[in-house]
C-alpha cells in the first residue's frame, strides 16, 4: 500500500487536489476582502467572525490548513526529486518549448509561501491566540498595513507570482487527475473537442482575476483612501 | 552433394509440416530448464526465436550489437506483413501464397520451406494481434490488409507505414515478458565474434563486451543465429549502418555452408543518392507503388519540373511494359527497369539517376486525407530528407541493396551444416528463392522465429538432455578466444591513415558498379580484382585509434568491414558461377530479346551451397538440386 | 560553411568529461547531423585521435539508437526529426553548435555522447507487454478492436525509445515514454486484460529508477521526435488512478 500511496503519480495527484481545494477558497477570501472597500468596518469584521467561528467553516479550515501543509511539503520534495533526477545540467541551456509558468513553479510557490506566513502572523495567528491583536477588528489591521508602503509592494509582487502559479496549476491539475479530456465526452460529443481549450481559456481568466481583484484591494487602500 | 541434406519430410506437400511436428522428437519439461540455448539477434525472427523458446522453458541467452533489443533493424521495415488469412475473399489461400513466393523468387527456392513460411503465416497474424500489435483496421473493427508488389491479392496486414516497427515492438514485448520471467537472458551491446564448435556440435559463442571491450565465453546446447542479412557490404543500402554479416561469417569459416550469396534484392524505391557523404539510403515503402505511379519523361535529359511535363510527354514504363501488373511488378523487374531508363539516359534528378513517383491521380482520385492516412508518415520521412513534398511534386526514387536473399544454408529444421547450429530470417537463404516478394520478410523471419524453429530444435536437442551444462574453460573456447583477440590485434596494429569506413565505402562501390542490380562475367572478374587490391590496402593503411579493451566504435567497423572483403568474394564468386539470370541476379549475358530475364533450369535449378576450404583456398560448391512437386517452372511473366 | 562545434568529450563513465572544441570547415548543407560528425570522425581518425562516440544505426529516424542534445534541444531545434534526419541545411555558417549527452540520473553517459538507456528496458520489462504466448492466440479477426482507438493506439505505440522526452524534460521525467506504452495496450481490447497489473508495475519500476516527476511543462511533447502527445500522460494518470 505504502507504494502506492508514495508513488510519483499519487503524490502528483494528492498535489493537484490539495492546490484545487486552494484554488476554492480564494474566491472565496476575495469576496470577504472586497468588503474592505467599504467605509463601515461592520460588514468585513462580521464576515470574519462568522468564517472564524461557524463550525462548519471550522471543518473547512482543518482542511485547508492541511491541503496547504500536503501542496507545500510534496511540492518541496517532488521538486528536490527532481532536481536529484538531473545531477548535470546543460550547457548549451534547455530551450525547449514549455508551458512558459511550468518552470518556474517552486519559485513562484515559494514567494506565495514567503507571503502567506506574513499574513499568518498579520490575521491568523492573531485569531489563535498566538500573536497579539484584536480578532474581533480584522477590518482596521488590514486598514493599517495598506497604509504601509513596502506591505503593498509586498503584497503586489506575491500576488502577481501567484497569479502566475496559478495559470500553470490550473490546467496541470486537471492534466494530473487526468480530466484533460475524453471524461466529458459522452455528455457532450463538442465539448470532448473544446475541453483543453477551455480549460486554458479558464485558467487565464482565473489567474488574472483573482490576483487583480486582491491587488484591486491593495492599490485603493494604499493610494486613494 | 554428398553432405547437404535437407530432411524435407516424406508425404505431400501440404502435409509435411503437420507431419513433421506430428513425428518430431520432443524435449521433457523437466529437461528444457537444463538446456540452454544462445540466440544471436533480437529481430522479428531473434526476439521471436528467444521469447518462444523462453516460453517453453528453456534457458536463453539473448545478445545484440545495439543497446537495447528494440533497435533490431527488422525495426525499419515499413509496408506491411503477409498472410493468406484470405480476409478479402479475393481467393487468397496457403498454396497461393507460396506460389507466389516460389514465383516471385523466380523458381531457386526449396519448396517445403516455402509451403510451410505461407501455412505459419496465419499464425503470426494471430499472434502479433494478441500481442498488441495496433495493425491497421477497417470500421467493423476488423482488420485491414492492402496490396503488395508481385501478388494479386490482398493479403498484406500493415500499421501505416510503420509495420516493422510495430511488429517488432510486438516481439521486444514478449521478450521482456520472459526476461521478466527469467527465461531469458539479455545481452546487449555484445558482438559475436567467434562460433564455438566442440566435436563438431555448435556449443558457444565468443562475444566482445562493446562498452568495455572484454572478451566474453557463453556456452550453450545450440546456438541460433538470428544476425540479419549482409546489404551495407554494398555500403549505401537500405539497412541500418551497423548491420552486418561478420556473425554469419564467423560461422560459416567455421564449417556452416553459405548458401547463394549473389542472390541480393535491389529494392526499387528508395530516396536517391543526393551526396558525396551520404551513409545510408532510406527506403520508401514500396506500398507506395499501389497509388503512385511510375515514370520518367519520354524526351531524354529533359529538365523541366516534374509538374510541367505533360501526360504526353511521360512514359509510364511499368505500366508500358508490364501491362497486367503494371507499377506493381515484383522488386527486381521494378528496380531493373528503372535502371533500364536511367542508364538509356531518361533518368531525372540532378544525376538522371531517378525516376519519377507521382501521386498526382491518387490524390485527385482520393483525396488528399486518404493518401495521407495511407502514407502519411512516409511523405514527411521524404520531405525531412529532401526537402521537396510529394504531395505537390513527384517523389525521386531510385533502387538501392536492401535484402539478402542468400544467407547461411539451412536444412528443413533451419540447421545450418554444423549440427547444433541454427539460422533464422534474413540470416538463412531459404524462403525467398532469388528475390523476396513484398511484406514477406516479416512473415518469414516471424515465423522462423515464433511458430518453426522452436519446434525443430527439440528434434536435436532431444538427444542433447544428457549434455551437461556447457562449460567454458575448454580448449576450444580458449583458442577462439585467442583467435578473436589476434585478430582485433592485428587490425589495430596497422595504423595506417584510413579510416574503416572509407575502405567500406570504397568496397561498396565496387560491390555497387559490377555486382548490383546487373552483373556480367568481365564486371565480376575486374570486381574480384579490385576487391583484392582494396583489402591488401586495407590490411596495409587502415587506421583504428585507441585499444581493444575500451568502447571501440572503429574497431568494430574495421572487423566487419574486414568480413565484408571475404564475403564480397564469394558473393562475386556465386555471381560468376549462376551462369543465368534469376529473380535479383542478372547477368547480361542470360536475358531475352526484350531484357527479361533469361533462367536456365536445366543447369541451375540449384542451390549454390559454398563450403569454406581454409584461408586463400577457392570455396568449394556443393549444389543442392531443387526439385518441384507442386508447381510447374514456368517463366516468370509480369506482362 | 564553416562550424565550431562544442562536444561533451568523456573517455568513459567514470571519467571527467569537459566540452572540447572542434573547427569544421566545408561542412554541406547536403549532409546530416550524423554525417557531419562522421567527417568529423574522418578527421580525427586521421590524426590518430579518438573519434566521438555516439549511438545510431538506422540513421532514417526509427530504430531509436540517435539521440544528443544539441543547442539546447534533444534531437537538435527542428521539431519531430531524430538527429539521423537533422539536415545540416537548419545551420548556417560560423554557427557554435553545442552538442551534449542526454542528461538524466538514470541515463549514466558511457563515453562521449553515447549514454546508458538501459532504464527503458527495465520499465518495459516490468510489465510493458501482453501476457500470450506463442500458439496460444485466437484467430486475429475474433478479436475485434474500435478503429478509433486502434488507430490511437498506434499514435501512442510509434515511440522509438530514444529518451528525448526525458533529455528534455527539466525535471528528467520519463513518464511521456511510459505513458505512451500503456497508452497503446490501454487502448486495445487485447490490453485491457491485464491494463492494471501493467500500469502498477512499470510506475513503480519507473520511480525506481530514478526519474523525476512530471510536472506537465510540455517540454517531451514538444521535443518528441514521433509527436507522442501530453494526453497520453493524463491517459497513464487515469489508468493508475483506474488500478487501485
Amino acid at each position: 500500500m505504502n507504494k502506492i500511496l508514495f508513488s510519483s503519480l499519487s503524490k502528483k495527484f494528492v498535489m493537484a487536489l490539495a492546490g484545487l481545494f486552494l484554488l476554492m477558497f480564494l474566491p472565496v477570501h476575495l469576496i470577504i476582502n472586497l468588503m474592505l472597500l467599504k467605509s463601515d468596518p461592520v460588514p468585513f469584521n462580521r464576515a470574519a467572525h462568522f468564517m472564524a467561528t461557524f463550525p462548519v467553516v471550522k471543518i473547512v479550515e482543518i482542511a485547508l490548513i492541511a491541503a496547504i501543509l500536503i501542496h507545500i511539503s510534496w511540492g518541496i520534495f517532488l521538486q528536490i526529486q527532481n532536481w536529484l533526477a538531473r545531477p548535470v545540467g546543460y550547457a548549451g541551456g534547455n530551450k525547449s518549448e514549455t508551458s512558459f509558468f511550468s518552470r518556474f513553479m517552486i519559485w513562484t510557490g515559494a514567494s506565495v509561501l514567503t507571503f502567506l506566513v506574513l499574513h499568518f502572523f498579520n490575521f491568523y495567528f492573531i485569531k489563535l491566540g498566538l500573536v497579539p491583536g484584536d480578532p474581533e477588528n480584522f477590518y482596521s489591521v488590514a486598514h493599517n498595513l495598506f497604509k504601509i508602503s513596502a506591505y503593498n509592494y509586498i503584497y503586489l509582487i506575491c500576488f502577481v507570482l501567484l497569479g502566475l502559479h496559478l495559470f500553470h496549476a490550473f490546467s496541470s491539475a486537471f492534466q494530473t487527475l487526468g480530466l484533460n479530456h475524453r471524461i466529458w465526452t459522452p455528455v457532450v460529443k463538442v465539448f470532448h473537442r473544446i475541453w483543453t481549450p477551455v480549460v486554458k481559456v479558464f485558467a487565464l481568466i482565473y489567474s488574472i482575476l483573482i490576483p487583480a481583484g486582491f491587488a484591486y484591494i491593495s492599490l485603493t487602500l494604499w493610494l486613494f483612501r | 552433394m554428398g553432405k547437404l541434406v535437407s530432411k524435407i519430410p516424406e508425404g505431400p506437400l501440404a502435409q509435411k509440416w503437420t507431419r513433421y511436428k506430428a513425428s518430431v522428437k520432443l524435449v521433457n519439461p523437466a529437461n528444457k530448464k537444463k538446456i540452454e540455448i544462445i540466440v544471436v539477434g533480437t529481430g522479428l525472427s531473434g526476439a521471436g526465436a528467444a521469447s518462444a523458446l523462453g516460453e517453453l522453458g528453456y534457458s536463453v541467452k539473448n545478445f545484440c550489437y545495439q543497446d537495447s533489443p528494440r533497435r533490431a533493424h527488422s525495426v525499419a521495415a515499413q509496408g506491411g506483413i503477409n498472410a493468406a488469412k484470405n480476409y478479402q475473399n479475393d481467393g487468397d489461400s496457403t498454396f497461393r501464397l507460396f506460389y507466389d513466393m516460389i514465383k516471385g523468387g523466380d523458381y531457386r527456392a526449396r519448396e517445403a520451406n516455402v509451403y510451410r513460411a505461407a501455412e505459419v503465416s496465419n499464425q503470426v497474424i494471430d499472434h502479433f494481434t494478441a500481442l498488441g500489435v495496433p495493425f491497421a483496421r477497417d470500421y467493423g473493427g476488423t482488420l485491414d490488409t492492402r496490396s503488395f508488389g508481385g501478388v494479386q491479392v490482398s493479403r498484406t496486414f500493415y500499421a501505416k507505414g510503420q509495420t516493422g516497427q510495430q511488429c517488432l515492438l510486438g516481439c521486444y514485448s514478449s521478450l521482456n515478458r520472459q526476461i521478466k520471467k527469467g527465461n531469458v537472458k539479455m545481452y546487449p551491446r555484445r558482438e559475436m565474434l567467434d562460433l564455438i564448435v566442440i566435436d563438431g556440435k555448435a556449443r558457444g559463442i565468443i562475444t566482445r563486451n562493446l562498452i568495455t571491450g572484454e572478451m566474453e565465453r557463453h556456452g550453450a546446447h545450440a546456438v541460433v543465429l538470428a544476425t540479419g542479412g549482409y546489404g551495407t557490404i554494398y555500403y549505401l543500402s537500405t539497412l541500418a549502418v551497423n548491420s552486418n554479416a561478420s556473425a554469419a561469417w564467423k560461422a560459416h569459416k567455421k564449417g556452416a555452408f553459405f548458401a547463394n550469396p549473389s542472390f541480393v534484392q535491389i529494392h526499387p524505391t528508395c530516396v536517391p543518392q543526393l551526396n558525396e557523404f551520404q551513409s545510408k539510403l532510406t527506403l520508401m515503402s514500396e506500398s507506395l507503388r499501389n497509388d503512385g505511379r511510375v515514370w520518367v519523361p519520354k524526351t531524354k535529359k529533359d529538365k523541366r519540373p516534374a509538374n510541367e511535363i505533360p501526360e504526353e510527354e511521360r512514359d509510364y514504363f511499368l505500366e508500358r511494359r508490364y501491362p497486367a501488373f503494371g507499377n506493381l511488378v515484383p522488386r527486381d523487374v521494378a528496380s531493373r527497369a528503372a535502371k533500364e531508363r536511367c542508364d538509356a539516359g531518361y533518368g531525372v534528378g540532378e544525376t538522371g539517376l531517378s525516376v519519377n513517383l507521382d501521386f498526382r491521380d491518387a490524390i485527385n482520385k482520393q483525396g488528399k486525407k486518404a493518401i495521407e492516412n495511407k502514407y502519411g508518415n512516409l511523405f514527411e520521412m521524404y520531405k525531412t530528407i529532401t526537402g521537396s513534398d510529394p504531395y505537390e511534386e513527384p517523389m525521386r526514387i531510385y533502387p538501392a541493396g536492401h535484402y539478402t536473399m542468400g544467407g547461411l544454408w539451412v536444412d528443413y529444421e533451419l540447421m545450418t551444416t554444423i549440427p547444433g547450429l541454427y539460422a533464422v530470417g534474413e540470416a538463412n537463404f531459404s524462403d525467398h528463392g532469388a528475390n523476396r516478394l513484398g511484406a514477406s520478410s516479416l512473415m518469414q523471419a516471424a515465423g522462423d522465429g515464433y511458430f518453426v524453429l522452436p519446434n525443430t530444435i527439440s528434434n536435436y536437442l532431444a538427444d542433447e538432455i544428457r549434455v551437461p551444462r556447457i562449460t567454458t574453460d575448454t580448449p576450444e573456447f580458449e583458442a577462439a578466444e585467442k583467435a578473436a583477440v589476434e585478430k582485433l590485434t592485428r587490425l589495430l596494429s596497422v595504423k595506417g591513415k584510413q579510416t574503416a569506413a572509407s575502405f567500406h565505402k570504397r568496397l561498396g562501390k565496387i560491390m555497387w558498379d559490377y555486382a548490383g542490380m546487373t552483373r556480367n562475367e568481365a564486371g565480376l572478374m575486374k570486381a574480384l580484382e579490385l576487391i583484392r587490391e582494396l583489402r591488401t590496402e586495407f590490411w596495409k593503411d587502415l587506421n583504428i585509434p585507441g585499444t581493444i579493451g575500451e568502447l571501440n566504435m572503429e574497431l568494430e567497423k574495421a572487423g566487419r568491414v574486414s568480413d565484408y572483403f571475404e564475403l564480397a568474394e564469394l558473393l562475386i564468386t556465386d555471381a560468376l558461377n549462376r551462369k543465368e539470370s534469376c529473380g535479383a541476379h542478372f547477368r547480361e549475358e542470360y536475358q531475352t530479346p526484350d531484357g527479361e530475364a533469361l533462367r536456365n533450369d536445366e543447369e541451375f535449378a540449384y542451390v549454390a551451397a559454398w563450403e569454406y576450404a581454409g584461408e586463400g583456398k577457392p570455396h568449394i560448391l556443393h549444389k543442392e538440386d531443387l526439385r518441384f512437386e507442386e508447381v510447374e517452372m514456368k517463366v516468370r511473366s509480369y506482362k | 560553411m564553416k562550424l565550431t562545434l562544442k562536444i561533451w568529450r568523456q573517455k568513459n563513465a567514470k571519467a571527467k568529461g569537459i566540452f572540447a572544441t572542434y573547427k569544421m570547415e566545408d561542412v554541406s548543407h547536403e549532409m546530416s547531423f550524423l554525417e557531419m560528425l562522421d567527417a568529423l570522425n574522418k578527421n580525427l581518425v586521421g590524426e590518430d585521435k579518438d573519434p566521438v562516440a555516439f549511438d545510431h544505426d538506422c540513421r532514417e529516424g526509427i530504430c531509436g539508437s540517435c539521440g544528443m542534445y544539441i543547442n539546447g534541444h534533444p534531437h537538435g531545434p527542428v521539431p519531430a526529426v531524430t538527429t539521423c534526419h537533422l539536415s545540416m541545411r537548419y545551420f548556417s555558417d560560423g554557427d557554435t553548435i553545442w552538442i551534449e549527452p542526454w542528461r538524466a540520473k538514470p541515463f549514466p553517459v558511457i563515453k562521449d555522447l553515447i549514454v546508458d538507456r538501459s532504464a527503458f528496458d527495465k520499465i518495459q520489462i516490468a510489465g510493458g507487454f501482453i501476457s500470450v504466448n506463442a500458439g496460444a492466440a485466437p484467430e486475429a479477426n475474433s478479436i475485434l478492436a474500435e478503429k478509433k482507438k486502434s488507430d490511437k493506439a498506434f499514435d501512442s505505440s510509434i515511440c522509438i525509445g530514444c529518451g528525448a522526452c526525458v533529455a528534455a524534460c527539466k525535471n528528467a521525467s520519463a513518464m511521456l515514454f511510459v505513458s505512451a506504452k500503456i497508452s497503446q495496450f490501454a487502448l486495445l481490447p487485447q490490453g485491457r486484460i491485464e491494463a492494471k497489473e501493467r500500469v502498477r508495475a512499470m510506475v513503480e519500476k519507473m520511480d525506481e529508477l530514478g526519474f523525476g516527476n512530471c510536472s506537465n511543462t510540455g517540454a517531451c511533447e514538444a521535443e518528441c521526435p514521433k509527436q507522442i502527445k501530453l494526453t497520453n500522460i493524463s491517459r497513464l494518470n487515469r489508468e493508475y488512478y483506474k488500478a487501485y
